[in-house]
């Protein structure tokens, strides 16, 4: 006989994706259809933008170091002593491509996604949320919506600065601290890094803020159960907009073309 | 005034009202009675829109809210409502003054200048001066509720619900909570709807008592009408007697 319990994981993963599905599909009717509040959305560009700077600075200036010396030693020990000036390209296409939207939507998943679930959360537990909809004001509206498009607006802004810092980083590890010919990794760079593999990256990053809004909102509005509950929400956002910055990652970077001069 | 007609409602397997019938007359305050987790809040949530019933019919001066799917519609219902939460529910990131002209900026279109001199009046009126610049984590509960109620009658709405508005405060908080209800109906002449376990609140402040118990109301009727009833849960219930058909706690 078939076990009723069988299927019931399925089930509520597919009632949990309904829901977040949901949210999406009701936020970007009210971004796009409906008035919502300004004054929060600045609030949250400078809540999820301009207070996420140190944490992008570190991130992309370490992720940047590494990354010249990874591929410092690659060259150094595949292709032979001198080829490391030809690195240059090769270390700003995978920051600027892969590393740097990854790091950036990981660093505010976890900064910021984390911090919409508990506001929202406690908001619903204390019943905050339902003051907000007996006083004329729609919760998507009011809370998700602001949220949403300050991180679509923030998320490729801060790419772009890990960009730069990450790029400086390698170009400091690379002909600072190793002495690597520095015509020759500016030339090459300026050569084959193309202004795609920017904007390719610039692209990851706005889907990856979407994501980080979305669960982040979707977990807050769904706690349940007291301070428990907005733990477990918190630590849900983090865990499931990272995983799910990571899947995305791959099928970006698989259907994005990845040049476009051929 | 407000009609409930048949309604249900579950959560799940829980079948939290079942059928329930109620009516609540203009400019009255109905008091609803009940134990813990006997759906009184849910009760009170389906009045504002906060929830939908699953079966049933629910009319706000003639129109069945049931039905109305646009947004226009719900919010002039919604309009004619304010609510006094639990634990208040003031807003955490915002001081007084911001809590309790929240409704007043979206349910009106009053200039600036008008909306900070009814959030003063509103504060005064529930006997509270010089608190506008205070975050809500400065108040006392007491304070709280008395700023949650200044937000809830800063727009005029014509109903004001309370949910158990002596909870969590001492007797003498709890009883300048009662007089503010029954000085806000005289005074603004709105409908009250308050639920609450608190028998020595329900007294000093219900027109009429409606007891919920197992999703319907089994009595309703004038405090004296309720003091006096035969019906041996709404006796047991409102002398708070340990022993009775009240014993699932």
């Amino acid at each position: 006989m078939t076990d009723p319990n069988r299927f019931s994981f399925l089930f509520r993963f597919l009632t949990k994706a309904g829901e977040a599905g949901a949210l999406f599909n009701q936020t970007f009717k009210n971004i796009f259809t409906k008035s919502w509040e300004k004054k929060n959305f600045l609030q949250q560009l400078e809540e999820i933008g301009v207070k996420s700077l140190p944490i992008v600075t570190i991130t992309a200036a370490f992720g940047g170091l590494v990354f010249g010396l990874q591929i410092y030693i690659a060259f150094t020990r595949y292709v032979g002593h001198g080829s490391e000036a030809y690195s240059g390209p090769i270390i700003s296409l995978g920051l600027s491509k892969e590393l740097i939207p990854v790091f950036v939507g990981l660093m505010l998943a976890g900064r910021v996604g984390s911090s919409m679930a508990a506001e929202i959360g406690t908001m619903k537990i204390t019943e905050q949320i339902d003051a907000l909809f007996s006083l004329g004001a729609d919760p998507n509206r009011f809370l998700v919506v602001p949220r949403t498009l300050a991180c679509i607006v923030i998320l490729p802004m801060l790419t772009l600065y890990g960009d730069f810092i990450g790029i400086l980083s390698g170009f400091f590890y690379n002909i600072v601290l190793m002495g690597v010919n520095r015509h020759v990794y500016i030339t090459n760079t300026l050569t084959y890094f193309e202004m795609w593999d920017v904007v390719s990256g610039l692209i990851k990053a706005v889907f990856f803020g979407v994501i980080i809004a979305i669960v982040g909102c979707w977990q807050g509005l769904s706690t349940e159960a007291g301070a428990e509950g907005v733990g477990k929400a918190t630590t849900r956002a983090a865990v499931i907009s990272s995983v799910l910055i990571l899947i995305f990652n791959f099928f970006l970077s698989e259907f994005l073309p990845g040049s476009f001069t051929g | 005034m407000i009609r409930f007609v048949d309604v249900h409602k579950s959560f799940g397997e829980n079948h939290v009202l079942r059928g329930l019938n109620l009516e609540i007359n203009r400019g009255e305050t109905l008091v609803i009675i009940g134990q813990s987790g006997s759906g009184k809040s849910v009760l009170l949530k389906h009045m504002i829109g906060l929830l939908q019933p699953d079966r049933g019919q629910i009319y706000i001066d003639g129109v069945n809210v049931t039905e109305l799917r646009e947004e226009k519609e719900l919010y002039a219902v919604r309009r004619k409502f304010a609510m006094l939460f639990q634990g208040a529910a003031l807003f955490d990131s915002m001081t007084v003054a911001q809590n309790v002209s929240f409704g007043l900026e979206r349910y009106t279109t009053f200039p600036q200048e008008k909306i900070e001199k009814i959030v003063t009046e509103c504060l005064d009126r529930v006997g509270l001066r010089n608190v506008e610049h205070l975050m809500p984590f400065e108040l006392s509960g007491g304070m709280k509720k008395r700023v949650g109620l200044a937000r809830a009658i800063a727009y005029n709405p014509e109903i004001i619900l309370y949910d158990e508005p002596s909870t969590g405060i001492d007797q003498i908080r709890a009883n300048a909570i009662n007089d503010l209800i029954n000085k806000l109906k005289e005074e603004l002449n709105v409908t009250s709807v308050v639920i609450t376990h608190d028998m020595d609140s329900t007294f000093k402040v219900a027109d009429r008592i409606a007891m919920l118990y197992q999703g319907t109301i089994i009595e309703c009727g004038t405090p004296e009408e309720i003091q006096q009833s035969k019906n041996r849960i709404v006796h047991q219930f409102i002398h708070g007697h340990a022993e009775g058909p009240l014993e699932n706690w």
